[in-house]
């Protein structure tokens, strides 16, 4: 498939656009990956309990996409959430010592990697069930427009959602009552091992949009600025009243399904491809072209990102595990 | 012979029926991808290169292949289908429980639904979602056959009998209890390897194993609490405490004969589950025992079983959740003394 977008003009430019704010952007697109490369380590290590679904190379999509959101929007995510987590607003801390199971995490450790959220910052907990949160969303912008709350509700999920019958349901419903959901699909190519055209007649799945009646588009989801543009006019539009907004954004896992996953079933080349596309090299490029961005800024972003992280292993590695009462609370309100 | 886990004894069975009969196939997610696992568990690892056509992967969408297992078996065939998760079943199971298992008497006899829906489930670090203990929820329907297996021999044997029964089987599979190996391996995996005969055998779907003898007390767990309610006794018997083990194994139909043969020799019983308590299937094997067998209790039935919470993610909350040896040996001692 070919992983260039259709156009559209960024609503940012990197030239113009404000300094402190694309340098914030960038912040973000590095926490994650250092963010993830921790985890893996950790995890591999031993010291982390549970399991991890990671989203190395896909960091455009979830920083894109959050910068376009207010505070008091919502997403929901997916058992790869960590990145959507970390641009919503959640705090390393609170997601390290979730990760590590203690009570001071962001669920108190009752939801671990693939539950990740916090309501406060707007991050339902990640849905694991493939598809899954997807009618959710239209349930929660429904409620948005009944209310006559200004808000609306970023929805990821992967390419391999779009299978599901919950997809066909909730953005049906949300297309007919013109809910102010933007369906986010983060196409990576694979939904597991499984690569798309095993699985799809038609793997655009912008297209889709048109069959329920609503604007749907392709975007290339390795440009965080293209991805703020696309998601900036969705929201917008979501907000007029005239949603929902699919946005199909084309991106690549770097790294394995999940676990200690080899990644065997991705073609070599299509590999190096993607890896030659990577979001993060892309952004530094796009602002070292600017004369008041130097390698020393975007180092000494790396740098700050790298000792939050380290001195955040070193809190959750020492965070108090929940007492076993903890148990049977939070089951009912 | 060999030593054989249960991935590896479910792979040969499913070769082995595949083999013996054409229109067995496997159908499920990422079972057969080049370069893939051969299913979230290994059992299918390989299978697509022998059977070319005949491992069908498919989209991720539960309740559409299970569907279209439904319909194939009605047309003839013998599909093997699988969900990556027990916890997945919920999306299939309009097909499963409106479909497969009623099929057969909404024609007045005329469709069979030859079917195989095997399903991974337990508590392994993976959070609320990954987690559940899905056998209650279909032990319950009228027109399915449901097994959960715990050895390497039973998984082969069960499989087999479930392949070449008529009717849909649905079988549970510990996720600690595969022995899968390299990337997919599960740590806190729990030993249930067996001697796995060379020549051809089915394990029936009805009857459950006495695993070990006693006489003072009996426990029935199945899946993981079958090997901890084993472990216990042990514990047990260095207290001078004989408890006879019996794997329940069939859960629809539960096999009382068995089971009361053995509260006639204890008067005593212990349920273990893993999964909430309330409306579990040790819930349904108490009124059982007190329907088929209440004449042979010398005291009250005793379950061990999950609290009514979900899953919950961190090690501490779930290891407490989880039945554990030293909750079923405080339990038959107490009853004992009873
Ligand atoms: C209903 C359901 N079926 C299967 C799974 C197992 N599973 C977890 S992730 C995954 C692949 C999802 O692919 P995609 O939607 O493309 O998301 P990605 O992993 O690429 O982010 C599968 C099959 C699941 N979690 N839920
Ligand atoms: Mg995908």
């Amino acid at each position: 498939m070919n992983p260039t977008s259709t156009p559209s003009t960024p609503a940012v430019s990197v030239l113009t656009g404000d300094r402190s704010f694309l340098l914030r952007l960038y912040e973000q697109l590095v926490l994650i990956r250092e963010f993830e490369e921790r985890v893996k380590f950790l995890f591999l290590e031993g010291t982390m309990p549970g399991t991890i679904h990671q989203c190395q190379g896909q960091e455009a999509t979830a920083v894109g996409v959050c910068a376009a959101l207010r505070a008091d929007d919502y997403i929901t995510s997916t058992f790869r959430g960590h990145g959507h987590a970390l641009a919503k607003g959640l705090g390393v801390q609170e997601m390290l010592d979730e990760l590590f199971g203690a009570v001071t995490g962001c669920c108190k450790g009752k939801g671990g990697s693939m539950h990740m959220g916090n309501m406060d910052k707007g991050m339902v907990p990640g849905i694991a069930i493939v598809g899954g949160g997807i009618p959710l969303a239209a349930g929660m912008a429904l409620a948005f427009k009944m209310q006559r709350r200004p808000q609306v509700v970023a929805c990821f999920f992967g390419d391999g959602a779009v299978a599901e019958g919950a997809f066909h349901e909730g953005v049906n419903m949300a297309a007919i009552w013109n809910l102010p959901v933007v369906f986010v699909c983060e196409n990576n190519l694979y939904g597991a091992s499984t690569r798309i055209d095993k699985v799809m007649k038609n793997p655009r799945v912008s297209d889709r949009a048109a069959s329920y009646g609503f604007r749907g588009e392709t975007v290339d989801g390795n440009d965080v600025l293209a991805v703020l543009g696309a998601a900036r006019r969705a929201a917008a539009e979501c907000r007029e009243g005239q949603g929902p907004v699919l946005l199909e954004l084309l991106t690549y896992r770097r790294t394995g399904h999940s676990r200690r996953d080899a990644c065997h079933y991705q073609a070599k080349d299509e590999r190096e491809a993607w890896f030659a596309r990577d979001p993060i090299e892309r952004y530094a490029a796009q602002l070292l072209t600017r004369s008041d961005v130097t390698l020393a800024d975007l180092a000494a972003v790396k740098a700050r990102v790298i000792q939050e992280i380290d001195a955040g292993v070193e809190r959750a590695k020492r965070a108090p595990q929940p007492t076993v009462a903890e148990l049977t609370t939070d089951v009912l309100a | 012979m060999k030593r054989q886990g249960i991935a590896e004894a479910l792979r040969d069975a499913i070769t082995e029926e595949m083999a013996r009969d054409t229109r067995v196939f496997c159908i499920g997610e990422d079972i057969g991808v080049p370069g893939g696992w051969g299913g979230a568990f290994t059992v299918t690892l390989g299978l697509a290169e022998k059977f070319p056509g005949r491992i069908i992967d498919t989209p991720i969408a539960e309740l559409g292949f299970t569907g279209i297992a439904v319909g194939a078996a009605m047309m003839g065939l013998r599909p093997i289908a699988d969900v990556q998760y027990g916890d997945f079943l919920f999306l299939a199971s309009d097909q499963l429980i409106n479909n497969a298992a009623k099929l057969r008497y909404m024609s007045g006899g005329a469709i069979k639904v030859p079917m195989v829906m095997r399903a991974p489930v337990g508590a392994t670090g993976r959070g609320s979602q990954h987690a559940q203990s899905m056998e209650r929820y279909f032990t319950g329907v009228p027109g399915l056959k449901v097994v959960a297996v715990s050895t390497a021999f039973d998984a082969k044997g069960m499989l087999k009998a479930a392949v070449r029964d008529d009717n849909p089987v649905m079988i549970f599979e510990h996720k600690l209890l595969y022995g899968s190996k390299g990337a997919r391996a599960e740590p806190g995996a729990v030993d249930a390897t067996s001697e796995i005969p060379d020549e051809d055998y089915v394990v029936p779907l009805d009857r459950a194993a006495v695993r070990r003898e006693g006489r003072h007390v009996t426990i029935l767990g199945w899946l993981l609490m079958a090997h901890f309610a084993r472990q216990a006794a042990e514990i047990l018997a260095q207290e001078g405490i004989e408890a006879e083990v019996i794997d329940v194994r069939s859960l629809s139909p539960i096999d009382y004969e068995t089971i009361g043969a053995s509260l006639r020799k204890t008067g005593r019983v212990v349920i273990v589950e893993e999964g909430p308590k309330t409306g579990g299937v040790s819930a349904e094997i108490a009124a059982g025992i007190m329907e088929n067998c209440a004449d042979a209790l010398m005291a009250p039935v005793v379950r061990v079983a999950s609290a009514d919470v979900p899953v919950p993610f961190t090690p501490v909350l779930e290891n407490a959740y989880r039945p554990d040896v030293p909750r079923i040996v405080e339990a038959a001692r107490q009853l004992v003394q009873h």
